[in-house]
C-alpha cells in the first residue's frame, strides 16, 4: 500500500470510528447507572425498545465521585443518569443536570409525595430527580443462628457472635451506623467520639468486610456469619431467589434509608428519550417484572408497589409504617465530611489488624 | 576506527529489531506512569473538570497520619514473609527438578509447577476460599480421615493471606533457582563428594553459593509485587486483610482520589527501590 493510500485509510478510520463514539444519534439513549441494576436488565432494555423505537446504550460506573466525573468529562454524551438523592445537590451545584419537565412522565403524579417533593430533588420549584427506588442499609441474620429475629442494634456486639458479624466496606455506611447505634442522627452527628469507641468495640466481632452481595450471600450459604448490616433489596432477593436463610431486620434503634432518583444532564441529545426512559423505569409494569425476575428494592411509585402480591417483602415489610417511623433519609455530605468519615473507618481497619 | 564503524552499522540495523519493543515500552509504559507521576502532584484531577494545582499535599498525607506508615511496614513485613516461604518450598522442588528427576517425570513435575501461572489469579484465590473456610474442603476432609474432631477455619485470617499469595508466587522461585541450579555442573558437586564434604557441606558450599544469582532473582520477582497486593489480602484476609496496597486501590476505585492513589503508589516505589539499593551490595556479594 502505497503511503498517501495508508494515511488516507488511516484518517477515514479516524473520522469513522470519531463520529460513532462522539455524535450519539438521535434516537439513542445513553443511561448511567450502577451495572445490573434495574436500567440494564436484558428484558427491560428490549421491552423499551420495542415500545419507543429508541435504542439504549448503557454505560456503568463504580463510584459516585466516578459517576459525576463521567457526566462532568463527557457533556452531552448521556441522556439519562441514575443518582443517589444525596448526591443531586452536588450535580446541581455543578450545572451537570437540567430541570425536568415533569409533565412529559405520566407515571410521575403516582410517585409518592414525600418522595416527589424531597428537598433533596426539587430546587426552587424544579425537578431535578425523579425518584426511582428507595431502601433501607439495616441488619439482615442467618435464620439457623436465631430461635427469634432479634430486635435490636446491640445484637451486632452480643459475644456470642464473635467472629461470625460482617459489616460492609464503606466508610459513610460504617459511620451513619454507627451514629444509629449511638442514638444520633445521621446527617447531623454531633458525637464523633461516641461514634469512633462503638464501630471500635464492634471490630473484634467482625469476620470480614464485604463488598457486594455475592460475598454475603456466600458466606450464608456456608453457615459462616450469623448477623451483618445489609441492603433490603439484597436480603429479600437473597431470600426469594437464592433461596438463603435470610431475614431483614429493621433495627428499634433505626436504619439508614437511601433514595435512587433519575436525572436528565445538561446538553442531553435525546431528552424525549431520556424522559420515555425515565417513565419506563417508573412503570408499575416494569417495577413488577423486575421484582419478580431478578428482585429489587422498593418503587417511589405507590401504583408499582400495589401492583405487587399482597404479602410481597418490598409491601409488606418495607411498606409497614412502623418501619416508616424508624428509618432516617441519607442527607447530602460535603466532601470534607466524606474524607473524614474515610480517615476514621481507615484508622478502625488498622487499629484491629 | 573499522570496529566503530561496524558497531554503529550493529546498532543501525538492531534498530527495527528494538523499535517494537522500545515503543510499546514507552506507549504502555513510560506514558501512562508519567501521567501518574503528574497526578500525584495535583489536588484534583485534571479529567474531572475542576479547577487544580499543584500542590506537595498527597505526598503530606503519608506523612502527616500514622496509619500509612503501620500499613506500608505491614505490607513489607508481608513481602517478606510471603518470600520466605517461597524459599523453603520453591529451592528444595527447584533442586530436585535440575538434578533428580530425568526425562519425562521432570517434564509432568514442571508442568504442574507452572499450571497455576495458566489460570486466572481471581478464580485461584476464589479456590482457595472453598478450601480454607470452615466446613470447606480441607477442614472436610481432615475431619473425614482423622479420628478426633478438629476445626479448621483459616479464611479471613493472616495465615489465608499468605497461603494465597505463596501459591501465586512459588512458581517464579521454582522457575529461577532451576534455571541456576541446572547450570552447575555436575562435576562440581562430585568433586566436592570425593573431597570428603558431607551432603550438607557440598549444598553450603558449593550448590547454595551457585545457585543465589536464580535465588535473588526470584526474591526480588517475589517481594515487590507482594508488598503492593491488594486482591489476595482483600478476599482472602477478612477484617485483617488491610493493606498498603488496598488502601491503594480504595483510593482509585472506591473513592476516586486518584491523586492520592498515585501519591501513595509513588511512595511504595521509592520505598522498594530503596530497599532493593541497599540490598544490592549485599545480594551482589553473596551471589
Amino acid at each position: 500500500m502505497r503511503m498517501p493510500d495508508l494515511t488516507a485509510l488511516l484518517t477515514a478510520t479516524a473520522v469513522f470510528t470519531s463520529a460513532l463514539a462522539f455524535a450519539a444519534k438521535a434516537d439513542e439513549v445513553h443511561v448511567l447507572n450502577w451495572k445490573g441494576y434495574g436500567a440494564d436488565e436484558p428484558w427491560a432494555v428490549e421491552a423499551f425498545e420495542k415500545a419507543t423505537g429508541n435504542k439504549v446504550v448503557n454505560d456503568f460506573f463504580n463510584s459516585e465521585q466516578e459517576m459525576l466525573t463521567k457526566i462532568r468529562t463527557n457533556p452531552g454524551l448521556y441522556d439519562v443518569v441514575m443518582i443517589n438523592a444525596a448526591f443531586n445537590d452536588q450535580a446541581m451545584d455543578g450545572k451537570l443536570i437540567q430541570p425536568i419537565d415533569v409533565s412529559k412522565l405520566p407515571n410521575y403524579a403516582d410517585i409518592s409525595k414525600d418522595k416527589a417533593g424531597s428537598p433533596m430533588l426539587v430546587h426552587d420549584g424544579k425537578v431535578y430527580g425523579v425518584p426511582w427506588v428507595w431502601g433501607l442499609t439495616a441488619l439482615a441474620i442467618n435464620d439457623k443462628s436465631f430461635d427469634k429475629p432479634p430486635t435490636s442494634i446491640a445484637e451486632m456486639w452480643d459475644a456470642a457472635h464473635k467472629g461470625r458479624v460482617v459489616i460492609r466496606d464503606d466508610a459513610v455506611e460504617a459511620v451513619q451506623f454507627g451514629a444509629i447505634a449511638t442514638g444520633q442522627n445521621i446527617n447531623d452527628i454531633k458525637d464523633m467520639d461516641a461514634v469512633k469507641a462503638k464501630l471500635t468495640s464492634l471490630m473484634p466481632q467482625i469476620k470480614t468486610f464485604w463488598s457486594s452481595e455475592n460475598d454475603w450471600n456466600q458466606m450464608v450459604a456456608s453457615n459462616q456469619i450469623d448477623i451483618g448490616t445489609y441492603w433490603s433489596g439484597s436480603a429479600d432477593r437473597a431470600k426469594t431467589h437464592f433461596k438463603l436463610p435470610v431475614s431483614l431486620v429493621v433495627p428499634q434503634e433505626g436504619a439508614v434509608a437511601w433514595l435512587d432518583a433519575f436525572s436528565i444532564p445538561v446538553g442531553a441529545k435525546n431528552v424525549a428519550g431520556a424522559e420515555a426512559f425515565i417513565n419506563y423505569m417508573i412503570d408499575p409494569k416494569f417495577y413488577v417484572e423486575w421484582v419478580t425476575k431478578v428482585g429489587a428494592p422498593v418503587s417511589a411509585n405507590t401504583k408499582a408497589v400495589e401492583a405487587l402480591p399482597e404479602d410481597a417483602f418490598n409491601r409488606k415489610v418495607m411498606g409497614d409504617p412502623e418501619v416508616a417511623k424508624r428509618i432516617q433519609f441519607q442527607a447530602p455530605i460535603t466532601d470534607a465530611q466524606r474524607e473524614a468519615y474515610l480517615a476514621l473507618w481507615q484508622q478502625l481497619k488498622v487499629d484491629v489488624k | 576506527m573499522a570496529a566503530a564503524t561496524a558497531s554503529r552499522s550493529g546498532l543501525r540495523s538492531a534498530l527495527p529489531l528494538l523499535a517494537p519493543a522500545y515503543l510499546w515500552l514507552t506507549v504502555a509504559i513510560f506514558l501512562p506512569l508519567s501521567a501518574m507521576v503528574f497526578f500525584s502532584f495535583m489536588t484534583e484531577l485534571p479529567l474531572s473538570g475542576r479547577p487544580w494545582a499543584f500542590t506537595l499535599g498527597n505526598y503530606a498525607a503519608f506523612f502527616s497520619q500514622s496509619l500509612y506508615l503501620t500499613l506500608l511496614l505491614a505490607s513489607l513485613r508481608l513481602g517478606l514473609e510471603v518470600t520466605l516461604w517461597c524459599i523453603v518450598i520453591g529451592y528444595p522442588a527447584a533442586y530436585v527438578l535440575a538434578k533428580v528427576l530425568k526425562g519425562r517425570s521432570r517434564e509432568a513435575i514442571f508442568l504442574l509447577v507452572i499450571l497455576p501461572f495458566w489460570s486466572n489469579g481471581l478464580v485461584r484465590i476464589f479456590s482457595w476460599a472453598m478450601v480454607l473456610r470452615e466446613g470447606g474442603i480441607l477442614d472436610t476432609a481432615l475431619n473425614a480421615v482423622l479420628p478426633f474432631k478438629i476445626n479448621i477455619d483459616l479464611m479471613y485470617s493472616y495465615p489465608a493471606v499468605i497461603i494465597g499469595l505463596v501459591h501465586s508466587y512459588v512458581p517464579y522461585m521454582v522457575l529461577t533457582c532451576y534455571l541456576t541450579l541446572q547450570a552447575i555442573d555436575d562435576s562440581l558437586i562430585e568433586a566436592g563428594r570425593s573431597l570428603g564434604a558431607s551432603r550438607l557441606q557440598v549444598l553450603k558450599r558449593v550448590i547454595i553459593p551457585l545457585s543465589m544469582p536464580g535465588l535473588v532473582a526470584g526474591a526480588a520477582l517475589i517481594f515487590v509485587p507482594v508488598v503492593g497486593s491488594f486482591m489476595e489480602p482483600r478476599i482472602l484476609g477478612g477484617r485483617t486483610g488491610t493493606f498498603y496496597g488496598t488502601v491503594i486501590e480504595d483510593q482509585f476505585v472506591a473513592v476516586f482520589n486518584w491523586p492520592l492513589g498515585a501519591a501513595l503508589s509513588f511512595i511504595l516505589l521509592a520505598v522498594v527501590l530503596v530497599i532493593l539499593a541497599v540490598a544490592s551490595p549485599v545480594l551482589r556479594r553473596a551471589a
